[in-house]
């Protein structure tokens, strides 16, 4: 898919992204979000490198998709600032991040339509062979023209999926992109990933699946009650987790900040 | 006093014969409003999405006369048209003044408010859907508006009808500016209400009975819009 993307981009074939200025690391310093009286987000810092993929795991409630949002400046943040390779974002910056939503929007418009909208720059052949070939690796060429909204649940996140890959983002932001989905969905959707990644994409991904963040992982940021808990490699996490919460949230505990814990 | 039965014989017999009176009425009626709705629906369409999307100071008043708008009387539109285009109005030198154009006129102002303020409607509630799509692809207000404005395309089209239906059964406004000329500005509505007084009630009643299938007609296509809208989830 991504292949077909560089041809119809007339990007380099090996997208070595040249002429892109840097953007990694991402670097988020101090993020706090407060929302009436609340603290969603506490002084959260953490830096994101461009190869390995990062997991976010945590609690219902705890600040993912809210640190998510804000890293893809969908929500600025009461105090702290995201910087890319030591920069504030700028319009560029922000233009190579894709996300794909906990619950995805679809268009009122046919699957292939939905790829076509975020394809920009070309003649409408070439988009529409471009989206094709991009339905195809989702494989989602046998409902190309069905309306969206009619798909099931697997293959509208699929759909998701495919269009922020379209548009060829350096960094992937993926909410619980599995949630709903069964064991095959669920694979394809790894596949998808991994060809992001395989394409040179930066993978954040947000998952309550501690099979899926164990086989995806490189390394783990985890949250709970609006605070950063640890950020750690995946095989340190997964062996030993640092905090408290997530050695509770790995072992199936539930811990709820002040109050009892169950078993 | 005519008995009702003949009456209705007499006004089915001309809907049937083809009358060339009656339909050359009908013709004209059709003309008029479909033009004034398509007149409402581009300037309407655009004005109801632009109000749903962009933010900037006034925009609640605007809204609100807007929606106070819908529902202006036709006889004062009428009026304020009349005042426009008489012979000592400001725009009076186009002589317009009883013709169809002056109709066209009066019509698009009486619907353009209510095709707005539907659109506005229908454009923020999926416009609140779209909203985090748009700002996580960084579409600007333009680009939003058209996307908007076709992915809204089947509710959109129920609020054309719905102008549609507004006018071309209101009779204050086109009587008042086009005059009720015959050959040159009476229409279905205005027809009847002359005949009616005059006692050519035959002619009447065929006229009231084709306004009537036609709001049916409207209706129904309301209806099966919504239909194919449902079918392929776009509702
Ligand atoms: N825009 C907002 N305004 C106010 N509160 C918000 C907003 N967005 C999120 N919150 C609150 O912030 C907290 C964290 O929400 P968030 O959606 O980030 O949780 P999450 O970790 O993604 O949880 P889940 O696993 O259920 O998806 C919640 O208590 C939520 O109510
Ligand atoms: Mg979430």
């Amino acid at each position: 898919m991504l292949d077909a993307l560089d041809q119809g981009r007339q990007g380099g074939g090996t997208r070595a992204r040249v002429g892109r200025p840097p953007m990694f690391p991402v670097e988020a310093q101090g993020i706090t979000v407060r929302s009436d009286g609340r603290l969603l987000l506490d002084d959260v810092s953490l830096a994101l490198t461009h190869g390995p993929r990062t997991v976010v795991m945590g609690p219902n409630g705890a600040g993912k998709s809210l640190l998510l949002r804000v890293l893809h400046g969908l929500v600025a943040p009461d105090a702290g600032t995201v910087n890319f390779a030591g920069r504030a974002a700028d319009a560029a910056v922000v233009r190579r991040q894709a996300m794909v939503f906990q619950k995805p929007t679809l268009l009122r418009r046919s699957a292939r339509a939905n790829i076509k909208y975020v394809l920009g720059g070309l003649d409408r052949a070439a988009r529409t062979a471009a989206a094709d070939s991009i339905l195809a690796a989702a494989r989602l060429s046998h409902v190309a023209d069905s309306p969206a909204r009619r798909l099931s649940g697997g293959e509208q996140q699929r759909l998701a999926i495919a269009r922020a890959l379209a548009l060829d983002p350096d960094i992937l932001l993926l909410d619980e992109p599995c949630a709903n989905l069964d064991p095959a969905s669920t694979l394809a959707v790894e596949e998808m990933i991994d060809s992001a990644r395989d394409g040179g994409a930066k993978i954040v991904l947000v998952t309550h699946d501690i099979g899926q963040a164990r086989r995806l992982a490189d390394d783990v940021v985890f949250l709970s009650g609006g605070r950063l808990a640890e950020h750690t490699p995946a095989d340190r996490f997964f062996a030993a987790p640092c905090s408290a919460a997530a050695a509770d949230f790995l072992a199936g505990r539930i811990h709820i900040p002040g109050g009892h814990d169950r078993r | 006093m005519v008995d009702l039965g003949s009456i209705i014989g007499l006004a089915l017999g001309l809907v049937a014969s083809g009358d060339t009176e009656l339909y050359a009425i009908i013709l004209l009626s059709l003309r008029v409003t479909l033009t004034a709705v398509l007149i409402g629906c581009l300037i309407g369409l655009p004005l109801g999405a632009a109000l749903a999307v962009l933010r900037f100071p006034g925009r609640g008043a605007a809204v609100a006369v807007l929606n106070s708008f819908m529902g202006l009387p036709p006889v004062v539109v009428g009026l304020v048209v009349y005042l426009m285009l008489s012979r000592s109005g400001p725009l009076g030198v186009l002589g317009l003044l009883y013709t169809p154009t002056a109709m066209i006129v009066a019509q698009a102002i009486l619907v353009t408010p209510l095709i707005a303020a539907l659109a506005r409607q229908s454009i923020a509630d999926l416009h609140g859907e779209y909203d985090e799509l748009f700002r996580s692809l960084r579409l600007g207000p333009a680009r939003q508006i058209a996307t908007l404005l076709w992915d809204g395309r089947y509710s959109l089209t129920t609020a054309a009808l719905a102008g549609f239906g507004r006018a071309i059964a209101e009779v204050g406004a086109v009587i008042i500016v086009g005059g009720n000329i015959e050959h040159v500005t009476r229409v279905m509505t205005t027809t009847i209400a002359l005949e009616t007084s005059k006692g050519d009630l035959p002619l009447a009643l065929a006229l009231g009975m084709i306004l009537v299938a036609i709001s049916i007609g409207v209706n129904a296509m309301v209806l099966s819009l919504n239909r194919t809208a449902q079918r392929l989830a776009h509702a």
